[in-house]
């Protein structure tokens, strides 16, 4: 697990995402361990105390449990996925949608700046195409469902 | 318990006022970290916390007893200076502290030695700086101290081997058995190492608590902290 510390927040709520977003995209499953207390805290140079405390809280919440001297795993519950995915998911959105408002956007231009983005991401984005493959890739657009956004790119160059 | 208590602790020098009326109580099992600018007295505190320089007023206790010069077995201190005589190789330095101080596990000690790359026939006087910095991190943190004081471990240390001493601290801490105070005015890389933080400037405590708490309580880092208050 690799955590990249954003100071402002407190290291052990970090922890605590770090492991249930990784539980979320399946880099972790169900009843796997944990690295020991140890291992986090040396590898992430945080205090054991803060690693402690974070699987103390996932604990809590039916996340993890921790089989004396043995360690600490993902509970072996196929559910958990499913609802960490979940909550993970609803604080990913709160959090885009909490800016999204502190820009003083609203309801609409959030839709629609959200579906332009994703139309946008959908034609450049490298993982979708080899880079020859690229150039056609823009010729087809008009064609596409995600017109919108290359609309005027696209009615530039083939007009 | 606490290992370790100021109050009111004073110290005066010739003409300068270097502590200003220090209260402090550090409990056992914790990481605390020393945090001011240069001259705020971080040193002056860790040297009379060491028991090697004298309070002018105010009392310093150790495990709930006033500090005796004999308590030094009890502490490993880590100056910032070089303590071992460079014409040692590693493996005398390791055999001198262990000699000086009975609490030091000395299979634990090569250990480390070897974790650290750090050859024990080589001179002490050929190590290089960050060497010599892991050289006394190592005999500190293989030692069964109840309280160890690193006076600003990371300063003037090359980039991986400050990596290494805050891995080191990390997983050699005896949890829940000793405390740590580190200083350091360096605080961006150190900062999830400390469990709680005393922010010192011009010899007073501008303020101090758990550093997870005060990052929720303020919503910054504790380098955005240390800019504010210190």
């Amino acid at each position: 697990m690799i955590i990249k510390f954003d100071e402002a927040t407190p290291i052990y709520v970090q922890i605590m995402k770090g492991v249930m977003w990784d539980l979320a995209v399946g880099e972790l499953t169900t009843g796997e361990k944990l690295p020991s207390v140890r291992d986090l805290a040396s590898s992430a140079k945080v205090n054991p105390n803060t690693v402690q405390r974070a699987y103390m809280e996932l604990e809590r919440m039916g996340v993890v449990e921790t089989q004396r001297g043995q360690g600490t795993f993902i509970v072996a519950d196929p559910d958990i996925v499913k609802e960490v995915r979940q909550q993970v998911t609803e604080g990913a959105v709160r959090s885009f949608v909490d800016e999204m408002r502190r820009l003083r956007y609203e309801y609409d231009d959030i839709i629609a700046l959200v579906a332009q983005e994703l139309s946008a991401a959908s034609t450049v984005r490298p993982a979708d195409a080899p880079c020859a493959a690229h150039a056609q890739g823009a010729q087809r657009a008009p064609g596409a469902p995600h017109r919108d956004a290359t609309d005027t790119t696209d009615g530039g160059s083939s007009i | 318990m606490n290992v370790l208590e100021f109050h009111s602790v004073h110290k005066r020098y010739y003409m300068a006022h270097a502590l200003r009326g220090i209260d402090l109580a550090v409990a056992r099992g914790k990481i605390v970290g020393l945090l001011g600018p240069n001259g705020a007295g971080k040193s002056t505190l860790l040297r009379i916390a060491a028991g090697l320089a004298s309070p002018t007023s105010g009392s310093v206790r150790l495990m709930g007893r006033q500090l005796r010069p004999c308590d030094k077995r009890h502490i490993a201190y880590v100056p910032e200076v070089d303590n071992f005589y460079a014409w040692m190789t590693v493996r005398q330095a390791m055999e001198f502290e262990s000699s000086m101080f009975g609490d030091m596990d000395v299979d634990d000690a090569r250990s480390l030695l070897a974790e650290l790359k750090l050859d024990p026939g080589k001179k002490v006087g050929a190590l290089s700086r960050g060497q010599r910095a892991k050289l006394k991190l190592a005999l500190a943190m293989s030692r069964a101290a109840d309280l160890v004081l690193m006076d600003e471990p990371l300063a003037g240390i090359d980039p991986p081997s400050r990596a290494a001493i805050l891995q080191t601290i990390a997983s050699r801490y005896r949890a829940g058995e000793q405390a740590i105070i580190i200083s350091t005015h360096e605080v961006l890389e150190s900062e999830a190492l400390f469990e709680d933080v005393v922010f010192l400037s011009s010899g007073r405590v501008v303020l101090s608590g758990h550093a997870d708490q005060l990052r929720e309580e303020r919503g910054q880092s504790l380098n955005e902290i240390f800019a504010e208050v210190c």
